[in-house]
């Protein structure tokens, strides 16, 4: 089958242009202005993309997918649809689950229930045997099966010694450690960001420096080990200065935020609704506003969504009691295109070409748009305006901290390997 | 008021008006027999997450005094161990047909959280590290009762400010009632930040004594020691604990105030507790008629002042 989209604005990292883009047998056949007149044959399909943005598909390197184990949250299948709703063509799923991703079995079975779904599902690896932070998997074994990025996502590597081994023997294997940065002696026991706000609500809270520290220690393991170290969901002012610096000194370091971050503050805890806690915690107004400034003058290499299913019953219970995390596949794009004045170039290096770089599948996602290349695209209406409810999201979860917030920015078509696999904002699988 | 969540939510106006309802029902509580049929044919619910005889006796007693039923649940006795959420216990209470429930939580925001789900009256009997409203209003009332009003009055509260919810609800009631509030702590038992606090800190208990109308000792819990909070009790009883000595340093007519249980010879030294200047008894007297004024306000007519005559 081909398909044509047609009179829409193609933008990749080169930039912008107005430009059909024709897709055949799951590759960009040819991009470029009126090719929809010449191309269009009776068995092709059209896709009317006037004033709307053709882009690489999304990539999101940090998705929970909760299989297997806690199906009831989420399973590949119900993440990957709601990814490809989002506009991503690609996610990598974080290896918390249970059992733990530390194994190639498990590695293996989360890449099978990935095939066939609407979304390019990679999957990340643990750093240790059950993120017990003891003892290194087989992270050679688990990169033969394509497993680019290893973390404890959760929890960060607590042991210097422990990371400073993986790094080493990651640098060896061309694999990237993402690292989750929370000092767990001084954050044990907080539920949101420590300041004004939880002092006044008396919930414990998170100092910055919880993170910070570990972004200190882990920058400084770099520097030793010359590995790539990749930072997850900064959320502080400190962490973004500090990985700034990094680069600046040449390091081999990467980083992304989260969209919650760039976009809630702690103020949101204030309704005592767990379904604003997550981790790292939703911080101060200066934070989100630091985290905003890193992506936009490229100290963050990416935005990643953190989607963190819960299923509703376990964010029913009281603040303290209820696991952190927040949906966010459905609703990135829309909050970076509300949230950050960026141009849509940027925009796609940020959600698209530099995320796909840092996991390596680079040679499938994040554009450049031209023909020969694997027909991985969102469609994106830019101006389109839509209100968050939670139940009609894809997630087999509810816990959107947008819930009745008007968002810009609508998903309308995405396509996988040139199959679409959304239209008009409908998931087709 | 459909709720009280917290003092957070009432105005200065509020707590006077509640202050004043307290008045009509310590009138009730000194006849020969205390009861009032104005809440007759109403049910109140404890739904209690926390050990708490004395909070939930007074509750019990304010509830009965207004001859309202009660029901009770308690985790000990409840599915809530088998893992049910807040939000289906609180709704499984409110279909036996409760008007009011009053939650006490080990949480912080649990009360308010209730509150979203129920279509009944919350009542916050303390949460958390948060707010325990009705302690804060029975503080009011005993402190008016004892020094005539708040205004202009000085107040130190000394202890552990950061895990006490009496202290955050006693700090905005104070200073809203004009009291002049100073925190007495080491930093390590003080909030992680008092921005936006209409509040001074200080470390030495000594130095302000001799200043304030009142002092109002928290308790001091012994796990404080295990999170190196303070090095030992003897340590924060050497500097905090109101002993005889430091009592000599305060205006003769200061008064002490303790929101119980107190640790006899940890921040409060026995003798101490036994003066005629500490008004503990009357705080716990003074709180059955609060928690009256309390219930009346969210379950009665809402729109009268006067008390139903018996």
């Amino acid at each position: 089958m081909t398909i044509v989209l047609k009179g829409g604005t193609v933008v990749d990292r080169s930039g912008e242009r107005a430009a059909d883009v024709v897709v055949e047998d799951g590759r960009i056949r040819a991009v470029g202005p009126d090719l929809a007149s010449g191309a269009a044959g009776s068995g092709d399909r059209v896709l009317d993309c006037a004033g709307l943005l053709v882009l690489p598909g999304l990539v999101d390197i940090h998705t929970h997918l909760r299989q297997p184990g806690q199906e009831e949250a989420e399973t590949i299948e119900t993440g990957a649809r709601a990814a490809a709703l989002g506009g991503y063509t690609c996610i990598v799923a974080m290896p918390n689950t249970q059992p733990a991703i530390d194994s190639a079995g498990v590695a293996r079975e989360v890449l099978e229930l990935g095939q066939g779904t609407c979304c390019d599902v990679r999957t990340a690896a643990a750093i240790t045997v059950g993120r017990a932070g003891g003892q290194l998997t087989p992270m050679a074994e688990l990169a033969e099966l394509g497993v680019r990025l290893f973390t404890d996502d959760g929890t960060g590597v607590q042991d210097a010694r422990l990371m400073r081994r993986a790094m080493e023997y990651a640098r060896d294997l061309g694999v990237t450690l993402a690292q989750h940065c929370e000092d767990a002696a001084l954050s044990a026991g907080g539920h949101m960001n420590e300041g004004p706000v939880s002092a006044r609500l008396g919930i414990p809270g998170v100092p910055a420096e919880a993170e910070e520290l570990m972004v200190m220690r882990d920058i400084a393991l770099a520097r030793l080990t010359v590995a790539r170290v990749h930072f997850q969901h900064l959320s502080t002012e400190g962490s973004v200065a500090m990985v700034r610096a990094a680069k600046s000194r040449g390091l081999t370091v990467t980083c992304e935020a989260a969209p919650h971050h760039f976009s809630l503050t702690d103020e949101c805890c204030s309704s005592f609704d767990p379904v604003f806690k997550v981790n790292p915690p939703l911080r101060t107004a200066a934070d989100r506003a630091a985290v905003g400034r890193g992506l936009t003058d490229g100290s963050i290499d990416c935005i990643a969504t953190d989607h963190a299913p819960h299923a509703p019953e376990t964010k029913e219970q009281p603040f303290d009691e209820a696991p952190p995390g927040m949906l966010g596949l459905q609703t990135a794009l829309a909050l970076a295109l509300t949230s950050l004045e960026l141009p849509p170039t940027e925009l796609v290096g940020l959600l698209s070409t530099r995320p796909a770089a840092i996991v390596g599948v680079e040679a499938e996602h994040g554009g450049p748009l031209e023909a020969g290349r694997p027909a991985n695209l969102c469609v994106v209406d830019p101006t389109a305006k839509w209100v968050v409810d939670p139940d009609r999201l894809a997630s087999r979860s509810r816990n959107t901290p947008y819930a009745g917030m008007t968002l810009t920015g609508q998903v309308r078509h995405t396509l996988l390997r040139g199959e679409p696999v959304v239209l008009d904002g409908e998931a087709q699988r | 008021m459909k709720h009280l969540l917290g003092i957070a939510d009432l105005t200065a106006g509020d707590i006077e008006h509640l202050l004043r309802l307290t008045d009509h029902f310590v009138e009730v509580t000194r006849r020969r027999m205390p009861k009032v049929p104005a809440l007759q044919g109403r049910t109140v619910s404890w739904l209690f997450y926390e050990d708490s005889t004395r909070t939930r006796l007074s509750f019990e007693q304010a509830a009965k005094r207004l001859s309202a039923d009660t029901l009770s649940f308690t985790v000990s006795s409840s599915s809530v161990r088998k893992g049910e959420s807040l939000r289906d216990t609180a709704l499984t209470i409110e279909a036996m047909g409760v008007d009011a429930i009053v939650v006490r939580h080990r949480s912080s925001g649990a009360p308010a959280q209730v509150a979203r789900w129920v279509s009944a009256s919350v009542v916050n009997a303390g949460d958390g590290w948060h707010e325990h409203p009705t302690q804060a209003l029975l503080d009011c009332y005993t402190m008016r009762e004892q020094l005539g009003s708040l205004d202009g009055r000085r107040v130190a509260i000394v202890g552990d400010i950061a895990h006490s919810r009496v202290a955050r609800s006693d700090v905005l009631a104070f200073t809203r009632l004009g009291a002049e509030v100073t925190l007495v702590a080491p930093t390590t038992l003080l909030p992680p930040s008092l921005e936006g606090w209409p509040v001074r800190a200080e470390v030495d208990l000594d130095h302000v004594l001799p200043r304030v109308d009142a002092v109002y000792l928290l308790r001091m819990q012994r796990e404080r020691m295990s999170e190196a909070l303070v090095p030992t009790l003897r340590e924060y009883t050497a500097r905090w604990g109101l002993t005889r000595r430091r009592v000599e340093l305060m205006d003769e007519k200061a008064i002490v105030m303790h929101p119980g249980p107190m640790n006899r010879g940890v921040e409060i030294a026995a003798d101490v507790a036994d003066l005629p200047r500490a008004v503990v008894i009357d705080q716990v007297r003074n709180g059955v008629a609060v928690r009256m004024a309390v219930l009346y306000q969210l379950l009665g007519s809402g729109q009268s002042l006067e008390v139903p005559s018996p």
